[in-house]
């Protein structure tokens, strides 16, 4: 009996110390839980920001802690996918603990913006970008841009064998062989372009093409890379810095990218972008946030650190890859690219969500 | 003893863990009716379900056969290190599949399809037969295998006809736990890309925004489980008809040299294949870690939280399943069948569907909760409350009524009894409980990544964030981390076997 006593006793401290490690470990978003009465009511100096990352914590973590070390503001960031992130949001509506979203591409900004969630920036934050690259009413910006590529084993073909157009990619010698991601942002934002650029049901055919062509599926970009990388696979659609800032260095990876042939929707740059939610437009440390966004210093962080293309003038592009000027990009206005909701229910319909 | 006082804290239980369905239902039905028949009713969901009804069925199968084998083996036979085999045959509960699938795929690049998630999954969940098999063949009357033995029966068909009924209710229980985790896993067959209803759903709730379409599927996955919860019922009621007797333990028998020679080679391939090759693949993997090596503090506090949150769900869990758990073992009416089976709930729903419903129903009833750790914590007791509801009833039923009897005459009230006396006999059991708890928690994957605070990290966050940037060097460390926080839990699981055999 005494013996289940001393059980029972150390069971309650092992609760006890339990409760008081996850809390310490977790103590940075007890104090900021939004007070709901309260959320931004006082426009004056917050010390604290809560902040929605669709972009991968590695990437935007240490950018986040040299602004809180610059402007004494404590930031809270949550960390998931972008399209996710959207969809949260949407969910909490007015109760969103959030201030900022960061998101890995220009659909999810256009999807907040469209149900009103998003808050007009200031102009001079929206004019720090060239106007193809960011939000046409300011309710978004545009931080960064990533060129859509394709990763192809280097060990089974030559950059030549590979195309530039992802039409090809439905020919009988791709059977099988193509990977792809629909319930990634980016490939979802292709697929938003596509349908912008050449039409619905364009994008339609080549969704079906790639299923009945036997496309192979993937959760994420980065398996896309790794499968190409040990020759699971042999080609797949992903993005430019999931190649350049992989765990190595690129140039001596199995995997080597192709990009997309100038001025068709294959060589199509999408962006990275913030915005502010409805509710903190009066907080100056969500502004001050985003306008650290297209500083120098933070537009060269996403140069040297995540390679990705920075939209702000004068900042130098990434190593190792092409500049941004000779991509080719295609005519598609970014800020058209907010339909997600068709775009998700086009890839439903063909059987690939 | 408090009965209706209890009945009613049981049922106030219960309909805590029936929320987040009755909110998945309210949901479902406030939708597009015609987008969600479309939905639930297109080639892919048809596709999604068969695949997941074959790999089920495949796996608890597979999970089954294995289980009664190696319990059979470690309870009958006497093998040399006897004791140590048993604990290794709990240790696969410490790899979680997605673990194992991730260390599976690193040691053989390209893997993947059906086949190879099949057997990941066996050997993953084979433990959840394994051990209360084993507790089983521990009871058992083999007074019966004589007798047949007796009426020149082989052996192999006495043992057929006469122990394997004794403990097929303890076996099925296991598979029952067998298939509800492979229904609602998502992290080996998102890596291993087999597409599932579960990751089906997934994709569908990352990569859509209308979130009823998600909530429809999860229903179609949410009704399979529970006819496997329903199937497992049925099975079990025809194969506990005569209860066995205890009878005095048998001293095992000893095998020929041949025989000895290949169980030990039977039991080891399982072993190498289940526990030492994915912390092996993983160890090869660290030094390629690069620049996203994870710095020391961060999976220290990761390793904490995981270990904190882990301790905490099982013991919420543990004190919820208790008030169920001895109405079901002693006073089983109707009304306690059906709260008992309305726990299962929580098994049947994927942890990622609980937390969707989570994040509606605090968003709706407690916004100050809200990506609070009460929420996380609340649902793991939701996921988790069947085990420790049937760890704990079966401990309790295993207390003889007779000692409550006895304590009464002696004057004793009955909560004070029940302290006293029942439940540190039914301790071990309980324990065992909240072990296995403690074990799922620390490895929950969706529903943690939902739900927890901001900038909360477990090694399973940690490790998913990690394949997700495709650093799989990176991500190695903190899956073996993960996989030694689990050991000392799942040990401790066959330890508590082991001295639960010994009467005291």
């Amino acid at each position: 009996m005494t013996r289940f006593r001393a059980a029972a006793g150390a069971l309650a401290l092992a609760v006890v110390g339990a409760l008081a490690l996850t809390s310490c470990a977790a103590s940075a978003p007890a104090g900021s839980t939004p007070d709901a009465s309260t959320p931004t009511a006082a426009p004056s100096e917050e010390s604290t920001l809560v902040v929605y990352s669709g972009r991968d914590e590695k990437l935007v973590a240490p950018l986040i802690e040299t602004f809180e070390a610059e402007s004494g503001i404590t930031v809270d960031v949550r960390y998931a996918g972008s399209t996710e992130l959207a969809a949260q949001l949407l969910e909490e509506g007015e109760r969103t603990p959030a201030q900022v979203f960061l998101s890995q591409d220009s659909g999810s900004l256009g999807a907040l913006a469209a149900a009103g969630r998003l808050s007009t920036l200031p102009k001079e934050v929206t004019s720090a970008v060239p106007a193809a690259y960011t939000s046409t009413d300011g309710s978004w910006v545009g931080l960064t841009g990533r060129a859509r590529v394709i990763a192809y084993d280097s060990q089974a073909y030559t950059a030549d064998q590979v195309p530039g157009d992802v039409w090809e990619l439905l020919k009988p010698e791709w059977n099988g062989k193509v990977a792809i991601a629909p319930s990634n942002a980016s490939f979802q934002a292709f697929v938003t372009a596509m349908r912008v650029d050449e039409g619905e049901d364009r994008a339609r055919e080549w969704l079906t093409g790639l299923v009945a062509n036997g496309a192979k599926i993937y959760a994420k970009n980065g398996e896309i890379l790794e499968a190409v990388n040990t020759g699971a696979v042999g080609v797949g659609l992903i993005n430019h810095y999931y190649w350049a800032r992989s765990e190595q260095d690129p140039t001596t990876l199995r995997a080597q990218l192709k990009f997309g042939d100038p001025g068709s929707i294959s060589a199509l740059v999408n962006v990275t972008g913030a915005g502010i939610l409805t509710g903190a437009e009066n907080s100056t440390a969500a502004q001050k946030l985003v306008q650290y966004l297209v500083s120098n210093d933070a537009q060269t962080y996403f140069a040297e650190q995540t390679y990705e293309y920075p939209l702000v003038a004068g900042v130098p592009s990434p190593a190792g890859v092409p500049p941004l000027s000779e991509l080719g990009g295609p005519d598609v206005d970014l800020s058209n690219l907010s339909s997600v909701t068709e775009t998700a229910a086009l890839i439903t319909s063909v059987g690939l969500l | 003893m408090g009965t209706p006082v209890l009945l009613c804290v049981a049922a106030l239980i219960a309909a805590a863990v029936a929320a987040p369905l009755v909110q998945l239902v309210l949901r479902v039905a406030a939708g597009d009716a015609a987008t969600i028949t479309a939905v639930i009713l297109r080639p892919r969901t048809l596709d999604l379900l068969l695949t997941t009804v074959t790999l089920t069925a495949a796996v608890a199968g597979g999970a089954l056969v294995l289980g009664v084998a190696t319990a059979w083996a470690l309870s009958a036979v006497a093998l040399p290190l006897r004791a140590l085999w048993r604990i290794v045959a709990c240790l696969p509960l410490a790899v979680p599949s997605f673990v194992a699938a991730f260390a599976w795929t690193s040691a053989i690049p390209g893997l993947s399809g059906p086949v190879p998630l099949a057997i990941v999954l066996v050997l993953a969940t084979a433990p959840y037969v394994t051990v209360p098999t084993m507790a089983a063949f521990a009871r058992v009357d083999h007074a019966v295998m004589d007798a047949a033995r007796s009426l020149g029966h082989s052996p192999v068909r006495a043992f057929l006809s006469t122990m394997l009924p004794q403990v097929m209710p303890a076996a099925l229980a296991g598979t029952l736990l067998v298939a509800l985790y492979t229904l609602s896993d998502f992290g080996a067959p998102a890596l291993l890309r087999v597409d599932t209803l579960t990751t089906g759903i997934y994709a569908q709730f990352t990569g859509g925004l209308d979130r009823s379409l998600s909530a429809a599927m999860a229903l179609v996955l949410a009704a399979l489980a529970l006819l496997c919860v329903a199937a497992e019922a049925l099975a079990r009621r025809r194969a506990s008809r005569g209860r066995p007797t205890a009878s005095a333990p048998r001293a095992p028998m000893r095998p020929g040299r041949r025989i000895g020679a290949l169980l030990m080679l039977g039991l080891g391939a399982v072993a190498a294949a289940s526990v030492l090759l994915p912390p092996a693949a993983l160890l090869v993997r660290v030094p390629s870690a690069g620049r996203y090596a994870a710095d020391a503090s961060e999976l220290a506090g990761a390793a904490l939280s995981t270990v904190g949150v882990g301790a905490a769900a099982a013991v919420l869990t543990v004190a919820a399943s208790l008030p169920i758990a001895w109405l079901a073992a002693r006073h089983r009416t109707r009304v306690v069948a059906v709260v008992e089976s309305v726990t299962y709930l929580g098994h049947a729903i994927p942890g990622l569907v609980v937390a969707l419903a989570l994040v509606a129903l605090t968003l709706a009833i407690a916004p100050g909760a809200y990506q609070g750790l009460a929420a996380l914590l609340a649902a793991y007791v939701i996921l988790f409350l069947p085990k420790a509801v049937g760890s704990s009833r079966a401990a309790i039923a295993a207390v003889s009524p007779a000692l409550d009897d006895a304590a009464r005459t002696l004057g004793d009230g009955p909560w004070r009894l029940w302290w006293r006396l029942s439940l540190p006999a039914a301790a071990p059991g309980v324990l065992a409980g909240g072990v296995l708890v403690m074990v799922s928690a620390m490895k929950e994957l969706p529903a943690t990544l939902m739900l927890r605070p901001i900038g909360f990290d477990t090694l399973a966050t940690e490790l998913w964030g990690m394949t997700s940037l495709g650093a799989h060097g990176a991500a190695a460390l903190p899956a073996l981390l993960l996989i030694a926080v689990g050991i000392v839990p799942a040990a401790a699981m066959a330890r508590s076997l082991e001295t639960r055999k010994v009467p005291r």
